[in-house]
């Protein structure tokens, strides 16, 4: 569970997140919201890449600000790029096991391989990064962000410019990522389809603030988050 | 979604069977070229060369492990270093500094300057690694200037009193001792060359393994590092002890190579040739840094021995800097093999078709029109 209080970041007059109050509970969670509406902002606050003016998250009971950002990765914290950050250089293998990981040995590796498998990788482990297509460095970053035992995965527009069949694929994937790991999943994408498809619950944030919260078909059919989406409601 | 409902257990054995895969030697045959160079280098290349040459070979060998810091560096973590060549007279005056001042056996020395080196190098670089690029390069190039001045003043040691070991006044300078078991040219040819293979093994060992992973996370992508739990200072501060600790260890064979160090003999432009030759060897691949530390030692040596003055390798340094930049980011050393596969295709194709027709003659034509220039 993630409880965020009066959540305020500013970049200069900017105000990104202003006094944003969300719980995410469990399972896999939709974050939507219009283009600045302050949604990977939030992910840099939970991840540590933006420090909050004010405001507090707690994240199953511990303060997440108070730790640096690659502690928070140790702590259970793991999050995916807007634009996909897979190593090139590296192999795939090596890709997922660069995370942090409370498991040592024969375990790790085990796990690693495993969350390779889960994502559904077609190709060997030992495959370079650099070699492969948009889909499957999206798949690399993913099966790092479910490898280790994290607690909470954040996951940003990871199906920004795939095909329609790559998506369904990573919409199980998704899905799947609260059973496999036992981790919280929090998914921002601007495809309504693939987030009605995953998310049992939405929060849909506009201008900083949330303007709406609760499970994701009735959220989509809310008049407010029409408005911010669209400007007016009478169009549907 | 067959990832999706793989029951765990059978995602187990399937890793299991992957992870076998992995364990096997990655490329059997570039394991067996690499020991038989080394094994030639060893024992084939010493009676083929004279006195002259085998001083310069032992050069090469030391000088490429100060390359392959210098490619750890650029190539991996992405430090540009421009003051390399300060690293390499610290771990030289200290290494001198011991040998003239105690009576240790030398391949103790010789981690001690390394080890000496690695605290100034970290000490140095715990500042200097918050920086990137430009500014990195000017800040050690800087370093590097002022290493030299400090030198001029102190000098190496030559077997005087006090500190600095040095004695103006001496009229017979002793040599700075080497140990028995290399004390001919081509004994501490072999030496030199054994040290460089296991500063070579050591970089290896480092970049297959957890620090290898994060320093391509720090190159590519700082954010993806922090993101993954990976403490990107700490990690860069390693690289850079690392880098460090072997090149002051080549420092330390450089003492007892030269045999009489001064200081005049090391100047600033140094690091920026060293820059030069480990960017054209290619600083993404280790064998560059052979190719570097030939080009660096070497190329002067045979040029000399031909009577051409060595100066006209600053411009060939030059262009070779420009050709790196321009057409082959990667150096020679990724740049050759694939030219010598270029090549092999184009007999491969003359020899299975003696009469090819005009087409195939016009297509042959353009592939060695590109495997040439490149």
């Amino acid at each position: 569970m993630i409880e965020v209080e009066n959540l305020t970041v500013r970049y200069g007059g900017v105000t990104s997140l202003d006094g944003m109050n969300l719980v995410f509970e469990k399972g896999t969670c939709g974050l939507i919201g219009p283009n600045g509406a302050g949604k990977t902002t939030f992910f840099n606050v939970l991840s540590g890449f933006v420090r909050p003016a004010s405001g507090t998250v707690r994240a199953f009971g511990t303060d997440l600000l108070a730790m640096t950002h690659f502690r928070r990765a140790r702590w259970g914290v793991r999050r995916t790029f807007q634009t996909e950050q897979a190593i090139e250089e590296l192999s795939i293998y090596d890709n997922v096991a660069m995370v942090t990981s409370p498991l040592r040995g024969s375990a790790r590796r085990a796990d690693v391989l495993a969350a390779i498998e889960y994502v559904g990788m077609d190709v060997s482990p030992g495959t370079r990064v650099g070699t492969l297509g948009a889909g499957q460095r999206r798949l690399v970053e993913v099966a790092r962000a479910v490898a280790g035992k994290p607690r909470v995965v954040l996951l940003d527009e990871p199906a920004a410019g795939l095909p329609e069949e790559e998506t369904t694929h990573l919409a199980a994937v998704i899905r799947g990522i609260p059973d496999y790991t036992g981790a919280l999943t929090i998914l921002v994408d601007h495809d309504m389809s693939l987030v009605s498809a995953v998310c049992e619950t939405t929060a849909v944030l506009d201008f900083g603030k949330l303007i709406a919260t609760g499970s994701t078909a009735s959220v989509l059919r809310d008049e407010h988050v029409m408005r911010a989406y669209l400007g007016t409601a009478e169009v549907l | 979604m067959t990832g999706v409902d793989t029951k765990r257990s059978a995602a187990e054995t399937v890793a299991g069977q992957r992870l076998a895969l992995l364990r096997r030697p990655e490329r059997p045959v570039h394991l067996s070229v690499t020991v038989a160079l080394v094994l030639f280098a060893l024992f084939g290349l010493p009676p083929l060369m004279n006195g002259y040459y085998t001083g310069y070979a032992a050069l090469t060998a030391i000088y490429a492990i100060v390359t392959l810091g210098l490619g750890l560096l650029v190539g991996r973590v992405g430090l540009y270093s421009l003051g390399q060549g300060a690293i390499v007279q610290i771990g030289a005056w200290t290494a001198a500094r011991l040998l003239f001042g105690t009576a240790q056996p030398y391949w103790l020395v010789i981690i001690e300057a390394g080890l000496v080196t690695m605290l100034i190098g970290g000490l140095i670089g715990l500042p200097a690694i918050r920086l990137r690029g430009l500014y990195l390069a000017l800040i050690t190039l800087m370093l590097a200037g002022a290493f030299t001045v400090v030198l001029a003043t102190v000098n190496f040691p030559n077997g005087g009193g006090g500190f600095t070991g040095y004695n103006g006044q001496q009229s017979h300078i002793p040599p700075i001792r080497r140990p028995s078991f290399a004390g001919d040219a081509v004994g501490y040819y072999r030496l030199a060359v054994v040290v460089a293979v296991i500063m070579f093994i050591l970089v290896y060992a480092h970049l297959r393994t957890r620090p290898g992973r994060a320093w391509a996370a720090i190159r590519q992508s700082e954010p993806a590092a922090l993101a993954a739990g990976i403490n990107t200072t700490f990690y860069k501060l390693w690289a850079w002890g690392l880098a460090s600790f072997i090149t002051g260890i080549a420092g330390g064979m450089l003492a007892g190579q030269a045999r009489y160090l001064y200081s005049y003999n090391f100047t600033t432009q140094d690091s920026i040739i060293l820059l030069a030759v480990a960017l054209m060897g290619g600083v993404y691949n280790m064998w560059g840094a052979v190719i570097a530390a030939l080009l660096m030692q070497m190329l002067p040596a045979v040029l000399q021995q031909q009577g051409v003055s060595y100066a006209w390798l600053d411009i060939l340094f030059g262009i070779g800097i420009l050709q790196v930049l321009t057409t082959a980011p990667t150096g020679i050393a990724d740049q050759f093999p694939r030219d010598m596969k270029k090549l092999g295709g184009l007999i491969w194709r003359l020899v299975r078709r003696p009469g090819a027709s005009s087409a195939g003659g016009k297509a042959s034509a353009a592939g060695s029109a590109t495997g040439g220039t490149t």
